[in-house]
């Protein structure tokens, strides 16, 4: 077990050099002079551009400039400063990540109670209308867009009916007390509940989808019928025989989706104006500031590969056959 | 009373394509301590009765009548909950399959408790205890250091034995053997037929041996039901069907095992294909396939009945009871001299 965890972690460590070096190089090729943008675009100074050439390491070549930012990554634990507003970007993200981790947690609950009990609900009873109608949500899950959603919702629950709010985020612990701006769990929760549903209608069909194929396979099991050949009451077999079995697959798949979701929710956090990662990205991208974008990217990089060591592990833990090969 | 009494059971499924038959009036009994071995090709409905006996069959599209009575009750019309009492406890089943009868994710000492404490009322320790017992009965090595390990640590001839200590733990009146030794490999199929022979005199289990192969068949069962497309052709005691089989489906059977001291390259085999149970040829199901058909065979379905030499020996043949009695003992005959 302890062998395997090295394993993944050194792993882990490897996939991270290998994804920031080819973002890193994306990003160097791309037709885009940080200098001229950290000097204010076209009006920059020939002295203000060649201080900042020299100061980012842009007249060295792809690695040295590679090295540096690695070095400063992990030895001052430094993303680095914007190119458009000078701001530290551990700063930016810092402050973007709490609402994005805000959106996918809490949609990823919303996600899993439905999808494991619709999924679980129409494998026990295929072609009923129950499943039927599941079965339309998925198509529709699937199908509709995200923006779209939103605005439906925003127009439906806000505008119409007044349920909720349709816009921004309520900060869990407080707002700062002199900005009058909503704050607490309370109203946390209260203006998540859109973007919730929103980002949650997407994995929930696929998730849907998914349990309820798995439970369906795993019920024709030669084991479920040897649990049943035991004796075992309907129930039993379910919880104990089924469900671990056919949830493996859905570990794995939850453990990818929140680390890739991590990386921002563009279109939920668009739609509703969450300063998550997804806008701080968008915005990045809009002016330009790479350094903040490519932030964004390592950041996600991290998430991504942490939540996959996470399910590596869980999984793991689950399944003997390859906590024990 | 007989211990299982089987009478005119059907079970058809209902399918895209139409109802296909898989048990058309199948009847037998099983006594006591017996071995009851159950022969044919696949397809013909041999595992069906079982499962359908069992009540193991999805039950969505699946339609049943007759009658399978334990011990005098009615199985087919029993409630699911007496089903399941019934299950694992008095009457136990072990599979073709052994490489996926186990759960992969639990211990085979968790599955062979919970097979305990489904039907008793005990500690895990006892439970465990039990366990422990019936794993060193079926010749596990080192069973207290395995039972902790999981089914994939197990090879497919151990894994045959622990679906064995699961099926025997609360000591059951009848075990039902889909094709035990199947999967196996040819050594491990002695040792597993082996195994079962011992524990049955230890145990004292009626046994249902479903199976394809008539060495296991002769080598185990006390009678014998020759199934062919969801019909029983022939029933008798195993003596009497070795020594005078009277059906050509029995004989072909028969004539197809390989033995090792005929010059014959080729095995014999029976010519054609198992028929399409969606829709069964009029007439002796097996008209199409059988070197002495005849007119009527075509047209009238033969009925089980007693030989004429021995009413206890049923088949189901139109053939003049001369024809039979020559071409079987024909058959044995040849057998035997190869044997000799």
């Amino acid at each position: 077990m302890f062998r395997y965890l090295i394993r993944r972690i050194l792993w882990a460590i490897l996939l991270f050099l290998v994804i920031t070096f080819v973002t890193f190089v994306i990003f160097f090729m791309a037709p885009n002079n940080p200098a001229r943008a950290m000097c204010g675009g076209d009006q920059a100074s020939p002295t203000c551009l060649k201080t900042a050439t020299e100061k980012l390491g842009l007249d060295k070549p792809v690695y040295y400039q590679y090295g540096l930012f690695l070095k400063r990554l992990v030895v001052d634990h430094s993303l680095g400063t914007s190119y458009a507003t000078s701001q530290s970007i551990n700063e930016t993200i810092k402050e973007a990540a709490p609402v994005t981790a805000s959106l996918v947690f809490g949609g990823a609950v919303l996600w899993m109670i439905i999808g494991l009990s619709v999924g679980i609900f129409s494998a026990l009873r295929p072609r009923s209308l129950i499943d039927r109608a599941a079965m339309v949500f998925v198509l529709v899950g699937v199908s509709a867009h995200p923006v779209w959603i939103g605005l439906i919702f925003s127009y439906f629950f806000g505008v119409k009916w007044h349920i909720t709010p349709i816009a921004n985020y309520a900060n869990f612990f407080g707002a700062p007390p002199d900005s009058g701006l909503p704050g607490g769990p309370a109203q946390w929760a209260y203006h998540m509940i859109l973007p919730w549903m929103t980002f949650a209608i997407l994995f929930a069909a696929l998730y849907v989808r998914m349990i309820r194929a798995n439970v369906m396979e795993t019920l024709n099991e030669d084991y479920v019928r040897t649990a049943r050949a035991k004796g075992a009451p309907e129930q039993r077999i379910l919880f104990s025989h089924v469900l671990r079995n056919a949830l493996l697959p859905v570990v794995t798949m939850l453990g990818m989706d929140i680390g890739v979701a991590l990386g921002g929710a563009i279109f939920t956090e668009t739609v509703y104006q969450l300063p998550g990662l997804g806008r701080t990205a968008v915005i990045a991208i809009q002016a330009q500031d790479l350094a903040t974008l490519q932030g964004v990217v390592v950041f996600a990089t991290i998430a991504i590969l942490f939540f996959n060591l996470i399910v590596d592990l869980l999984y793991a833990w689950i399944d003997p056959r390859i906590r024990l090969s | 009373m007989a211990l299982l009494e089987v009478k005119d059971l059907r079970t058809s499924f209902r399918t895209e394509d139409g109802v296909v038959r898989a048990v058309d009036g199948v009847s037998f009994s099983v006594e006591k301590g017996q071995t009851l071995g159950i022969v044919g090709e696949s397809g013909s409905g041999k595992s069906v009765t079982c499962l359908t006996i069992m009540g193991l069959n999805s039950r969505r599209n699946t339609i049943s009548s007759g009658e399978a009575l334990w011990k005098g009750k009615d199985l087919l019309s029993a409630k699911p909950s007496q089903l399941r009492k019934i299950r694992g406890d008095e009457m136990s089943m072990i599979f073709q399959d052994p490489m996926t009868s186990l759960n992969p994710v639990h211990t085979i000492g968790k599955q062979l408790v919970e097979a305990v404490q489904l039907h008793r009322d005990v500690t895990v320790r006892v439970a465990k205890a039990r366990a422990l017992e019936l794993l060193k009965a079926v010749g596990i090595p080192k069973a207290e250091a395995r039972i902790d390990d999981y089914p994939h640590q197990f090879s497919g001839g151990m894994r045959q034995r622990v679906m064995i200590a699961m099926a025997l733990i609360n000591d059951p009146d009848l075990l039902i053997a889909d094709e035990p030794t199947t999967a196996l490999d040819v050594t491990t199929q002695a040792q597993i037929l082996n195994l079962m022979k011992r524990l049955q005199d230890d145990f004292g289990s009626a046994i249902i041996m479903i199976t394809h192969d008539l060495g296991v068949v002769a080598e185990t069962a006390d009678d014998v039901v020759v199934m062919y497309a969801a019909k029983v052709v022939e029933h008798a005691k195993v003596h009497d069907l070795f020594q005078r089989p009277q059906h050509p489906y029995t004989w072909g059977l028969m004539g197809s095992l390989p033995r090792l001291e005929t010059d014959t390259e080729r095995l014999v085999q029976i010519p054609g294909q198992p028929p399409s149970l969606l829709r069964p040829p009029n007439g002796c199901r097996f008209h199409p396939r059988c070197p002495y058909v005849m007119g009527v065979c075509r047209t009238k379905e033969p009925q089980l009945v007693g030989a004429e030499r021995d009413p206890s020996h049923l088949q189901a043949c139109h053939l003049d009871a001369e024809t039979k009695d020559r071409e079987g003992s024909k058959l044995v005959d040849a057998t035997m001299a190869e044997t000799v």
